[in-house]
């Protein structure tokens, strides 16, 4: 499988042959279109992450070695970016997702969507992400450790 | 003789405002979020330029000559309020953050010797948040009990039901003038007529309603009225409180500090007169000297020239959306409205359509409008609302028209 930063580099070549910002979106939306659906039972309150814009449901779970995310949301650009996430992160053990920088996000031009006064959910999402990792992560040094 | 009078030279007019003119992702603004902020006149814009390249000192009690120059400029700017609203005296006029201070200051200090466990607090359900949120900790604090006034499925407030919620236990009303949510123009005399008879006092939220007309509290009986500078042109971080003088002389301080005072021991301070009793620190001079200058500007400008505009925005507007959008809904679709549009389409998110509406140009507020209580009541999450100002143009609208339909196709 690529590397976290293989992927985001081929999301970066992906979205540099869309120049207008239609396009860009048009193709965002088809990602959001594309993204398997959340199981009904994780689209709880629990796995909400409200923006007051849009919102956001995460649900991670891990296979003992790798970390898979399932997440959706009220508004298909949002899912867009979601789907982007999720290609980039899910599958990845968590040592590789918290330390993964995402900056691709910034580099196909769709940062204002990340930016906390869109309040999408998307900021806390990406935090979400890392966080869930990253108690994997300490609980797995525990059970090494004793 | 019929003397006509000129028609609105809008072109002339958006001259006078630097920032429309301006291009978005490539296209020309359309600003279409003129209820969360308003653009400024270049006479405002060179008003604070102009005052901190000349004037600038602290305000009150300086024997020198910057000192005099600008306390003259900040008391003359807050007769300018006072002529704008017909209050009765320059010191009814106090200067705050804006309008949710504003709030704060009236319930803050209300709740200090005026509120007590038993009474009660009437807002409506078509409040923003800053005119529900210190109304609930000034309830919390004394045991007050908040009530609230339904409205019709238009957003209309409900005059039968609020006549009936009040009583001799009420003693503070609080409702928006006009509704930033959707535009509304709330019947703001009868409302206050009906308090006055049971004793209370009215605070009403003005944000939205000097944007669009000029008020005159001494003709409405307005017992308070809140609003905020960057609504009406002028200068963000500066708003007025207006208050009766015998109620505000009533109320104890807000906040402690200088300039409020009139003599300060360890053992006791005696509080100053109006208003500086509550306008403690050094004040937003340059905000409210360009606060006056906004209010200059819209004196000068043919207002009721300005007023028949923003009408003939709000009907073209709502007759395209109408024509090109079968599948509309308007909130708050009455007749007689401020030029403010609050609509969803079926099965599109706001903030879907509003990202893209942005890439063409047209800047259009999403979400809920700090409005969370109203949006319950009509069961959604949130609309999108296009807002228009005098210096918007129908050529604007469409280009919204335009950029929605793309937006629809898209998302569709």
């Amino acid at each position: 499988m690529e590397s976290i930063a293989e992927k985001q580099a081929d999301i970066v070549e992906e979205f540099a042959f869309l120049e207008d910002w239609m396009d860009k979106y048009e193709h965002l939306i088809e990602l959001g279109k594309e993204l398997p659906l959340i199981d009904e039972q994780y689209k709880k309150e629990d796995n909400l992450i409200k923006g007051c814009q849009s919102q956001v449901w995460l649900h991670a779970e891990n296979d003992g070695e790798h970390v898979h995310y399932t997440a959706d949301s009220d508004a298909i650009l949002t899912k867009g970016i979601i789907a982007l996430l999720i290609r980039v992160l899910d599958g990845h053990k968590p040592s590789e997702i918290t330390q993964a920088d995402m900056d691709f996000i910034d580099q196909i031009g769709l940062k204002e969507h990340l930016s906390p006064t869109r309040a999408n959910g998307l900021v806390n999402m990406v935090k979400q992400m890392k966080y869930y990792a990253l108690a994997l992560q300490a609980s797995e040094s525990k059970t090494t450790s004793s | 003789m019929d003397v006509k009078t000129p028609p609105l030279d809008i072109a002339k007019l958006r001259q006078d405002f630097p920032v429309l003119h301006q291009k978005v992702a490539g296209k020309p603004l359309a600003y279409f979020d003129n209820a969360a902020s308003a653009q400024k006149p270049q006479a405002v814009i060179d008003t604070l330029s102009h005052y901190y390249e000349t004037t600038h000192s602290n305000v009150h009690r300086g024997v020198h000559q910057l000192s005099q120059k600008a306390t003259d400029a900040f008391e003359e700017a807050r007769k300018i309020v006072q002529q704008e609203l017909n209050a009765a005296h320059p010191h009814e006029i106090i200067w705050t953050k804006g309008t949710t201070d504003s709030i704060n200051l009236v319930a803050s200090s209300l709740g200090q010797n005026q509120i007590k466990s038993g009474d009660e607090i009437i807002i409506s359900a078509l409040e923003h948040h800053s005119n529900i949120v210190p109304w609930q900790m000034l309830c919390q604090r004394t045991g007050a009990t908040l009530r609230v006034i339904p409205i019709s499925d238009e957003g209309e407030i409900d005059l039968q039901a609020y006549r009936e919620l009040l009583s001799s236990r009420t003693k503070m009303v609080a409702v928006n003038h006009y509704s930033n949510a959707l535009g509304l123009i709330n019947p703001v005399e009868a409302i206050i007529e009906e308090a006055h008879k049971h004793g209370a006092w009215v605070l009403l939220d003005g944000a939205q309603s000097l944007p669009h007309r000029p008020v005159d509290v001494r003709a409405l009986d307005a017992d308070f009225y809140a609003f905020s500078g960057h609504k009406v042109f002028g200068p963000t971080g500066i708003g007025v409180l207006y208050g009766k003088e015998s109620l505000l002389n009533e109320l104890p301080p807000y906040q402690g500090g200088g300039e409020m005072i009139a003599e300060v021991s360890f053992e006791k301070t005696t509080y100053g007169e109006l208003p500086h009793k509550f306008e403690a620190g050094t004040p937003h001079i340059a905000g409210a000297i360009g606060l006056g200058a906004a209010f200059q500007y819209l004196q000068q400008q043919d207002r009721p020239a300005l007023a028949r505009h923003e009408e003939e925005l709000l009907a073209y507007a709502t007759d395209a959306l109408r024509r090109h959008f079968p599948r509309l809904k308007i909130y708050g679709d009455v007749p007689h409205k401020a030029s403010v549009i609050s609509f969803l389409l079926e099965d599109i998110h706001p903030y879907d359509a509003g990202a893209i509406l942005d890439k063409l140009g047209v800047a259009i507020r999403t979400g809920h409008h700090c409005n969370q209580p109203l949006m319950q009541r009509f069961g959604i999450s949130g609309t999108m609302r296009a807002s228009f100002a005098f210096y918007n143009t129908t050529e604007e609208i469409d280009q919204f028209i335009t950029a929605l339909q793309r937006a629809e196709k898209m998302l569709s």
